[in-house]
């Protein structure tokens, strides 16, 4: 079911206060499916808040992201990198100090041209009308081509059985089944009633700003178009939809 | 006609068993995978392919280089040929179940592995893959079965089978082709984003799959008095040195266009590889040996005199293989996952249950080659 139908269904037939929040949202008509949802992160927000977890807590606790000890079997959807790491920066010297050695926020891109959405054999992934791009983890054969193809390294494979490291489960989203690739789904599941992202409204600090980018009057267009932004491997042409306000 | 792979002596049944006991013991491995997921190997997040992947590289590549031995046959009538082509063809299906047993083995969840069927996607190249890989398997069966029994009774082959023939010479090169663009259309892995990994992937496959099979053929005609012509080995010896030839002039291609250019990206792969990075090691003896084997083998196989006689060619097509192995079947893939888009440096070791597995997968192919090899030793017998 496209995004357009889910809206368009959940508007005809719940509540008028979801009604309205999907409204400010933009997840109102038929004309949904002109939308495309992007994210903006005000970096120097973010740091001022030093070592808050607030958003990557609610994420994972949103959507039963499991916490596995093992570095190398790490289920994760949002987490911290060093700025450095983040943009391939290779002579950290010469980083402003603000930004040395501090981290930011990383999560899947979204891409507007998304590598992963390309390589899947069983169109397991796919990018949808308002640009989010989503996994069936019912259908994914676990062959992790996916994972090779991006470019960020925000895809996460199930190594292990997940279930046993939920601290919180939640019965509002599926849990996962061991050898399936999982991610960020820009909280799709909270879109389609009207909802921002968990982590934007868990972020104290307003540092995350999520938006439609089509829509010229939105704030994520006026802050992109007032501040300085940059993206994550721009050159790569994969179009990603995460801006970092610096 | 397979029956006759029945019939054999206590030697050869103790070949087989001792196969199938390792077989066996990849089963199990399996079985134990099953139950708790490709964590049991040692794939982890950053480097989310490894041996399994790997040996499925390089055996699409043994698989591809039955062509060598079919081309000169078929499209410009070289006799000597006659009596290893259909070796080369029953080497090309056996790799090419290997590689079907490899993917499916690092599924992570193998019982939807038809979905690739349900869902054909066109655009993804690991449906490519599969329609390619299926295709070569079907024309070499085929293939196979009609020379084999024409042979057998000492007829010539029926004439719709030659355009099936020069069919599969094509088809073969598609299939490594196909394989490489697996790796090669990614945008962010740097070490395989190179136009010239599908011809050194050609060149590393004319030269391994020969170089394997002249080792078949002297066993096969050691053991089963199976009679190949000198001259048809000598031949295939040329084939593997002159591709041996090739790749090396590849891979040096490469590293001229990564070390001259500098882009940090692409040098940190090879720098990973062949010199370490961070202090992570792993691959470093690994590479080394492949690069100090190839030289050994190039000697051997361009000095007249080593490459004529049969021990020294046994001992560089040994050297090729090995090698060749370790730049495909643990190099390349591995190496393009480290580091990691984000600069992670993580070493993948494979773990025994991981290595049992492949090791199995690998007796099963063994199996299958003697089996064919046996046949076709049996028919020739027959006609005597």
């Amino acid at each position: 079911m496209s995004a357009t139908r889910r809206c368009f269904l959940r508007m005809a037939g719940s509540a008028a206060a979801a009604a309205a929040t999907g409204a400010a949202l933009g997840c109102a008509s038929p004309a949904a499916a002109t939308r495309r949802w992007a994210m903006a992160i005000d970096v120097r927000k973010c740091l001022e808040l030093d070592g808050c977890r607030a958003c990557i807590d609610a994420c994972h606790q949103a959507h039963n992201v499991p916490a596995i000890p093992d570095r190398a079997h790490e289920v994760k959807w949002i987490w911290k990198e060093p700025f450095e790491r983040t943009f391939a920066i290779e002579d950290p010297d010469t980083v402003t100090a603000a930004l040395r050695g501090r981290e930011v926020l990383v999560f899947c891109n979204h891409c507007d041209n998304p590598p992963c959405v390309r390589v899947c054999p069983t169109q397991a992934t796919w990018k949808r009308d308002d640009g989010v791009v989503a996994i069936d983890e019912h259908r994914c054969i676990g062959c992790r081509y996916c994972v090779a193809a991006c470019p960020y390294g925000s895809r996460s494979f199930n190594f292990v059985d997940p279930r046993p490291f939920l601290v919180h489960t939640t019965s509002e989203y599926p849990t996962r089944t061991r050898g399936v690739v999982e991610k960020c789904n820009l909280c799709e599941e909270r879109l389609a009633k009207g909802q921002p992202p968990a982590c934007v409204r868990a972020c104290p600090g307003g540092a995350m700003l999520f938006g439609d980018l089509r829509d010229p009057d939105s704030e994520i267009r006026k802050t992109l178009a007032a501040r300085y932004s940059i993206r994550r491997k721009p050159e790569l042409g994969t179009r990603p939809q995460v801006y970092y306000v610096i | 006609m397979l029956e006759k792979a029945l019939a054999g002596g206590r030697r050869y049944w103790a070949w087989i068993a001792g196969l199938a006991a390792v077989a066996c013991a990849g089963a199990w491995c399996y079985a134990l995978q099953l139950q708790t997921g490709l964590g049991m190997t040692g794939l982890s997040r950053d480097v989310t392919w490894g041996l399994y992947i790997a040996q499925f590289t390089f055996f699409v590549g043994v698989a591809a280089s039955a062509v060598m031995v079919v081309l000169p046959y078929y499209l410009h009538d070289y006799k000597v040929f006659g009596r290893v082509t259909i070796l080369g063809e029953f080497l090309a299906i056996t790799s090419v179940v290997m590689c079907g047993l490899f993917i499916f083995v690092d599924m992570g969840q193998p019982s939807r592995v038809l979905n690739v069927l349900r869902y054909p996607t066109p655009w993804s190249m690991m449906f490519w893959d599969m329609v390619a890989l299926g295709g070569y398997l079907i024309l070499n069966v085929v293939i196979t079965r009609v020379s084999l029994e024409a042979e057998r009774n000492d007829t010539a082959p029926p004439r719709w089978i030659r355009p099936v023939i020069v069919l599969s010479i094509p088809w073969a090169i598609s299939i490594h082709t196909v394989t490489a663009f697996l790796y090669n259309g990614l945008p962010g892995r740097s070490f395989w984003l190179t136009a010239i990994l599908a011809p050194r992937f050609l060149a590393s496959a004319f030269a391994a799959g020969p170089a394997l099979l002249i080792l078949l053929c002297l066993a096969a005609r050691r053991w089963w008095s199976l009679r190949i012509a000198d001259e048809a080995i000598r031949k295939i010896a040329l084939i593997v040195a002159y591709a041996m030839a090739v790749h090396v002039f590849f891979v040096l291609l490469e590293v001229f266009t990564v070390f001259y250019s500098q882009v940090p990206e692409h040098v940190d792969h090879f720098r990973y590889l062949y010199a370490g990075l961070d202090g992570h090691t792993a691959l470093v003896p690994w590479m080394w040996t492949s690069a100090c084997l190839a030289v050994v083998a190039l000697v051997l196989l361009i000095v007249p005199s080593t490459r004529t006689s049969e021990p020294t060619l046994a001992g560089a097509c040994v050297a090729v293989f090995v090698s060749l192995w370790i730049d495909k079947g643990l190099g390349l893939v591995v190496g393009g996952f480290v580091p990691s888009p984000l600069g992670a440096v993580t070493d993948y070791v494979p773990t025994w249950p991981e290595m049992m597995i492949t090791a199995g997968v690998w007796a099963l192919g063994a199996i299958m080659v003697t089996g064919f090899f046996k046949v076709t030793a049996e028919v020739r017998a027959g006609e005597r």
